[in-house]
């Protein structure tokens, strides 16, 4: 089954285009990575999908009523936003807000799945904690479990490891993992290349707002690519170990 | 969350309520002020009790609910605590409403004509806004309109007075801005009610938009929050509130700005707890200062207004002081 579906997705900025006829699927059960260099389009191509930009071409998402579609997708922007000083579980808590009828409270299936994020995303010991007051990384957990929380088919997650010390970088992406067992899907921009090879089932290479590849990790990794999007050239070799991909030297 | 805040606020207002019903200078007993309130007996006690100092009490009441609610819906939607009623101009525009009609004269033709032309005045501010700001537009272009609203009726004002052919006029104007609540009748609770109802009605109905606005505007519109229909239910409630209560009492500030302030870590800075809380503590503090201005200078008519300030702005800057050292 499909979870997601874009049909030539384009979204502009004045007359230039910045995502340019994105055309990809996320299936159910997958774990799939946008990867691409700064300005590539990926943030921009996942707002564009679930209708925060206005764009032409098709997104399965935006055609869902606003109260359906925020049940099937929770989205995890780049820029990490808390405004007040609001307990984590609250936070966590604002994950079930489409969830909830009109003016009705939160109830003990609400509780349960906010519990479960929270243990996921190791913040069981801060639940009480006020979320401005905590480190940086430990924010982007917070809103990773929020996320979480909202117990949806499909994730659109953007950067959502940067910033992570790399044993919760590597929880996360097992997080998302384990998710695509139950059947919730993931897209997931990453600027990690390693963590993307590694943890993802397929991977989508974006240059100037144009998808380049689409595939399993060790063939979207190639030479030719990376010297192409990224101008580096790296080290990929698939051992006993998994995937491992070290980037090397700027080529250009 | 402190649960008990909600009930400690109702028993604060419901004290200084009586409190402000047996304040005043004809120096009634407190036992038969009460009694005359209620059975009607006694004339001269019966009349002062219940054409002067209820009206007054209630509006004092219905004014700081606006204020408060108004701050608190304002501070949540643009994520900023330094947000207040003003902000978006309607306050400024009431006022140039108010005081049009003070020197054309209007205002002294029948008696609601001062606060229909400060409601005029709101109005036309409300609908300015929404037409510069856009249906779409972000937080950021809401205050940009606000702001320049704000000049704009500031401007006007200042030309108003600047023309003025009437130096008793610009002073009746003058009085006027500084805010008060003296000598308001039952006609003025009736005239602002209505509007304040359905201004509470509107931002109460914001609350979970709030609490999903603390993830910022993306994360709330993938929760399912219509941000165009929040912004909208935002702008005409603060202008059905706040302007009505500009109509009755003339410019009142700081209190839609520091009530949410000193509230909101007793309701876990939830913006949606806010509203409620911050209607109640506006509706205490404006009662408690209303009372301030008959007890320390009962012959000089001090000015609601005025104390305000002089009471708000070392509050706030004892706040900031507090915020800053608990940063460190």
């Amino acid at each position: 089954m499909t979870n997601l579906r874009l049909q030539a997705l384009t979204v502009r900025r004045g007359e230039c285009p910045v995502v340019d006829a994105a055309t990809l699927t996320v299936e159910t059960g997958e774990v799939v990575g946008l990867i691409g260099p700064n300005g590539a389009g990926k943030t921009t191509l996942m707002r564009g999908a679930l209708g925060l930009l206005p764009h032409s071409g098709q997104s399965s998402l935006t055609d869902m009523p606003v109260r359906d579609r925020a049940r099937y997708v929770a989205w995890l922007p780049q820029a990490r936003e808390i405004a007040w000083p609001v307990s984590v579980e609250t936070l966590v808590t604002l994950g079930r807000v489409p969830h909830l009828a009109a003016g009705a409270r939160v109830t003990e299936a609400d509780r349960e799945a906010v519990s479960a994020a929270l243990y996921t995303m190791d913040l069981t010991a801060f639940r009480d904690r006020a979320a401005t007051d905590l480190s940086g990384g430990e924010q982007a957990r917070v809103l990773i479990a929020r996320a979480l929380a909202q117990a949806t088919p499909l994730i659109l997650a953007d950067e959502p490891v940067a910033g992570l010390d790399p044993g919760h970088q590597i929880a996360t992406m097992r997080a998302f993992r384990r998710l695509a067992q139950t059947g919730t899907s993931t897209l997931v921009s990453l600027h990690d290349l390693g963590l993307a090879a590694r943890h993802c089932d397929r991977l989508i290479l974006m240059d100037r707002g144009r998808i380049i590849a689409d595939g399993a990790p060790d063939s979207v990794l190639t030479t030719d690519n990376l010297h192409g999007t990224f101008g580096i050239s790296a080290h990929l070799s698939n051992g006993p170990d998994g995937l491992i991909f070290q980037p090397l030297e700027v080529v250009r | 969350m402190n649960r008990a805040i909600i009930p400690t606020l109702l028993a604060l207002v419901a004290v200084l309520f009586v409190i402000s019903l047996l304040t005043g200078p004809a120096g009634f007993g407190p036992g038969e002020s009460v009694s005359a309130l209620i059975s009607g007996q006694g004339d001269a006690i019966t009349l002062v009790m219940r054409e002067i100092r209820l009206p007054r009490a209630i509006l004092a009441v219905l004014v700081g609910t606006s204020l408060g609610i108004a701050g608190a819906a304002l501070q949540g939607y643009l994520r900023n605590p330094l947000a207040e009623p003003g902000l978006i101009g309607v306050s400024g525009s009431a006022a140039l409403g108010a005081v049009i009609a003070l020197q054309t004269g209007i205002a002294a033709s029948f008696a609601l004509a001062l606060p229909l032309a400060a409601l005029a005045g709101a109005l036309a501010a409300t609908l300015l806004i929404l037409l510069l700001a856009g249906p779409r537009g972000g937080s950021m272009t809401l205050i940009l309109a606000g702001i320049a609203i704000s000049a704009l009726a500031s401007a006007m004002l200042s030309l108003v007075l600047n023309l003025s052919p009437n130096p008793f006029a610009v002073s009746e104007t003058v009085f006027w801005m500084l805010g008060s609540l003296a000598d308001r009748s039952f006609t003025h609770v009736w005239i602002a009610l209505p509007f304040m109802a359905v201004g509470w009605g509107l931002l109460l109905s914001l609350g979970r938009s709030l609490d999903a606005l603390t993830l910022g505007e993306d994360a709330a519109a993938s929760l399912g929050i219509r941000l165009e229909r929040a912004r909208l239910s935002l702008v005409l409630g603060v202008a059905a509130a706040v302007g009505a209560a500009t109509a009755v009492a003339g410019a009142v500030g700081f209190v839609g700005l520091v009530v949410p302030h000193i509230l909101r870590p007793f309701v876990g800075a939830r913006p949606s707890q806010l509203l409620p809380a911050s209607a109640l503590g506006g509706a205490a503090l404006v009662l408690a200062a209303d009372i301030a201005t008959r007890l320390i200078l009962p012959e000089r008519d001090l000015k609601l207004g005025v104390l305000m300030a002089i009471v708000g702005a070392p509050l706030f800057l004892h706040l900031i002081y507090k915020t800053r050292a608990q940063s460190l």
